[in-house]
């Protein structure tokens, strides 16, 4: 600040530049409340700073690509230095990612750093996604952070795939041409949409200019306003942290960011750059160079979108290809049109399992330590249980090449994806329950009775038994520092007055949903005090 | 010319006219066809090789393609396939069959060249079919890569993938992935259909076009293809390079994470 100069010795150079940009910028009170922000450390923290790096790294290497990609469809015959293209009909887009690949100094790596790391991209946020969701860091205050990732991985995925579909090869046609027949798929509008979309009849000339404009300026923008947002919410609301000894809901114990966190994320962005360079020195990612160019004539087997819109793929494949010709003569093909209604159930399951929560507990309470998975039985076999549905999408996406590496016979794993969709869910649900509850019993143990040391000692009168060895304090604080709820009780069936009391189904079915959440079913209840100390005292030994 | 005119009604004249143009047909023959004995040779070797080739025939194959290549409840006739199919067939150990099966799998070949050719021979004359082609029909260096491309990808690649690595098809069948197929054998396989293939005779695709197809495949997807953009992931796409970035780049960077997390400033004691 302008007054911290004083004026019995002169400003130092670096002084001066500080208080002048102070003066412009206030930096100095930016700084004062944030460069000791402190953060806690835990290596599953740092998986949005994965995501967050290898954003940055696709922006940087987007910005080289687009100063050689023509986003145009015009015709050209090929005449370049990949000589198996050469005198081949394209259009510019896929030439110029020819010449990016093969004339362009640095090109060809600059385009695989950038699809790699927009597939890493993904499956980062994915798995940030279910870190926060497996440890119930959405809750109170944290819903619209939440809601923001979610966007962000949505977008990502739209990023993807209009990406993918730029450089006009065989294999992203394909993926443009499926697009086009998702349109058409939807009764009424379809047709109209999409001739809107490809500017006229498929491919028409303007997909890939249009693509280009979302994929380089719309969605990225959107992207990074949702991005700060994101983190400036994170630093509203502080990092949450795990349970443990000095650790409180009011507290974080950690490290602060200037200057521990700033080398570290520093740091750690350069390892990200590095090992998505090193893969994308070393690995192939889509050599459109030997896909060869689009032509709606033409088509391959074992095309398939990126790992992100996998699930939608196997949605199509598992979906028998039923459709009704009505009395006007119309078509309408369930085959497209039903996966289409579906696609987004999966995804809104997760983005609103938040709200579901909160209302279901009625939990108004600021949270911000973080949950084990093991001990919310329910929400994490949910969690599970929705992986594994989007597996059984997944495997269903990639059912051709299942088939060819494990000679397996196409239909019937088509059929297993068609069975499993709705029958594997449940069962991962049920099982990842029962282990939740298993590790539930299992700390509960270890709290009440100690760690199996592996040392059996033999009594006077013959008996063996094995010496357990107390946990240390901080340990059993660990253990038993989360809440248990209780579950809701139904309420009286009739009022004081004796009149039958209204109990509608919504608080039916809350009811019944509490009490699977947190009745005796859904959760072990953690040790007592009284349990530990009746335990140790001598007399209630095993 | 009086004397001859005279004669011409001669009892023996019809006699003498016959003994003149047999004997002028006899000295050309003799004259012109030199060949004769080593067509004599090679037709007797044919035969040979066509006997030999049915021996073979009656022990490896005739329980299923029955004994005069008729065919069986088992096994398809044989009349007029061919020898380029036998070649194919019997020189990619496709054939014998090693169980009955949606498909028969490439196998360790069972049979000498020799042995094959003579196969091939005895099936070849059961009736016509494609012969056997020559290495200048198929020889990839003299065929258009670029070209062989676009064919390949209008013909062959719903089935085989965009560079020939193969695919599913119903029911346990599937296109094999054709690196390290001969050039040979690519061409046989076009003219005859095996398996599940159809078949791609001159009308469809012409010598010329199935010669640039193999030159394309031999650019994309053999031991000397190039494969500039690094290690290529077996070339089947996006499934086995989403599966790489999560089990080796995501897997390395949560890796990276738990060192950097692991190795935190402490605090000083003083």
């Amino acid at each position: 600040m302008a007054t911290a100069t004083d004026s019995r010795r002169p400003a130092s150079k670096g002084e001066k530049v500080a208080d002048w940009a102070d003066g412009r910028l206030g930096i100095y009170g930016l700084a004062k409340a944030n460069m000791r922000k402190i953060f806690p450390d835990h290596w599953s923290f740092m998986l949005g700073e994965i995501c967050l790096y290898s954003f940055i790294i696709i922006i940087l290497t987007g910005v080289y690509l687009t100063l050689f990609f023509k986003p145009s469809m015009a015709e050209l015959v090929y005449d370049g230095s990949y000589g198996p293209m050469n005198g081949i009909h394209m259009t510019e887009a896929y030439a110029s990612t020819l010449d990016i690949s093969f004339d362009v100094r640095g090109g060809l790596l600059v385009r695989q750093i950038h699809h790699w790391a927009a597939l890493i991209f993904i499956a980062a946020m994915a798995v940030h996604m279910m870190r926060v969701f497996f440890t119930g860091a959405f809750r109170k205050p944290r819903e619209i952070n939440w809601l923001f990732g979610f966007l962000l991985l949505v977008l990502g995925c739209i990023a993807g795939f209009t990406g993918y579909s730029l450089p006009d090869d065989l294999l992203s046609g394909t993926g443009v041409r499926f697009m086009q027949g998702a349109i058409m798929g939807m009764p009424l509008v379809g047709t109209y949409l999409a001739m809107f979309l490809y500017g006229g009849e498929f491919p028409g000339d303007d997909v890939i200019p249009r693509f280009f404009s979302i994929h380089v300026l719309l969605v990225p923008g959107i992207m990074l306003g949702l991005l700060v947002a994101h983190l400036i919410l994170v630093f509203y609301h502080k990092h949450t942290q795990f349970a443990g000894p000095g650790r409180t809901n009011k507290n974080v114990v950690g490290m602060p960011l200037l200057p521990v966190y700033m080398a570290k994320a520093g740091g750690f962005f350069f390892l990200v750059f590095g090992v998505i360079t090193v893969i994308a020195g070393a690995v192939t990612i889509n050599p459109i160079w030997v896909l060869g160019p689009y032509r709606p004539d033409q088509v391959s087997t074992g095309a398939q979108p990126d790992w992100y819109m996998g699930w939608t793929e196997g949605m199509i494949r598992m979906m028998p290809g039923w459709e009704w010709v009505i009395p006007t003569g119309h078509t309408i093909n369930f085959g497209v049109f039903i996966p289409l209604m579906v696609v987004g159930v999966i995804p809104i399951a997760i983005a609103l399992y938040p709200f579901f929560e909160s209302w279901l507990t009625g939990d108004k309470r600021e949270h911000h330590i973080a949950d084990r998975p093991r001990n919310v039985p329910t929400r994490t076999a949910f969690g599970v249980a929705w992986l594994s549905w989007v597996f059984m999408c997944m495997i269903g996406g990639g059912n051709d090449l299942w088939a060819t590496h494990l000679h397996l016979s196409i239909n019937s794993i088509t059929w297993f994806v068609r069975i499993g969709f709705f029958v594997v869910p449940p069962i991962v649900f049920w099982i990842t329950r029962r282990i939740c509850l298993g590790l539930q019993r299992r700390d509960r143990d270890k709290v009440l009775h100690g760690r199996e040391s592996g040392i059996i000692k033999r009594l006077p009168h013959g008996e063996f038994i094995e010496v357990h060895e107390p946990l240390a304090q901080e340990e059993m604080h660990t253990l038993t520092a989360h809440e248990q709820y209780r579950p809701l009780e139904a309420g009286p069936k009739v009022d004081e007055n004796g009149v039958v009391r209204k109990q509608g189904v919504v608080e039916r079915v809350r009811t019944k949903l509490s009490k699977n959440y947190f009745g005796d079913a859904g959760q072990i209840p953690k040790p007592t005090a009284e349990e530990y100390r009746e335990v140790t005292s001598g007399h209630g030994h095993h | 010319m009086k004397k001859l005119s005279v004669r011409r009604r001669h009892p023996l004249a019809a006699l003498v006219v016959l003994l003149i143009a047999l004997a002028a047909t006899g000295g050309l023959y003799a004259t012109f066809a030199p060949a004769d004995k080593a067509k004599a040779e090679e037709s007797s070797a044919q035969s040979l090789a066509i006997d030999e080739g049915k021996k073979l025939y009656q022990v490896g194959c005739a329980s299923c393609h029955g004994t005069g290549g008729q065919g069986s409840s088992d096994g398809p006739s044989l009349v007029g396939v061919g020898a380029a199919a036998v070649d194919f067939q019997v020189g990619t150990g496709r054939m014998p069959l090693q169980q009955p099966g949606a498909q028969a799998p490439k196998k360790p070949v069972a049979y000498s060249q020799t042995e094959i050719d003579q196969l091939a021979a005895y099936v070849a004359s059961l009736g016509p079919g494609p012969a056997q082609p020559n290495k200048s029909d198929y020889d990839p260096a003299g065929g258009d890569a670029a070209r062989g491309g676009d064919l390949f990808r209008t013909n062959c690649a719903q089935c085989h993938n965009f560079i020939g690595k193969g695919g599913a098809l119903t029911h346990g069948k599937f296109a094999p992935d054709l690196g390290g197929v001969t050039p040979k054998h690519m061409y046989e396989a076009m003219e005859t259909g095996p398996q599940n293939m159809p078949v791609f005779p001159e009308s469809l695709l012409k010598q010329k076009d199935k010669q640039d197809i193999i030159a394309w495949l031999d650019t994309v997807n053999s031991d000397k293809a190039e494969e500039p953009g690094g290690y290529g992931l077996g070339g089947l796409g996006p499934v086995s390079e989403g599966l790489f970035a999560w089990v080796i780049g995501l897997v390395l960077l949560i890796g990276v994470a738990c060192w950097v997390a692991a190795h935190t400033a402490k605090a000083r004691k003083s």
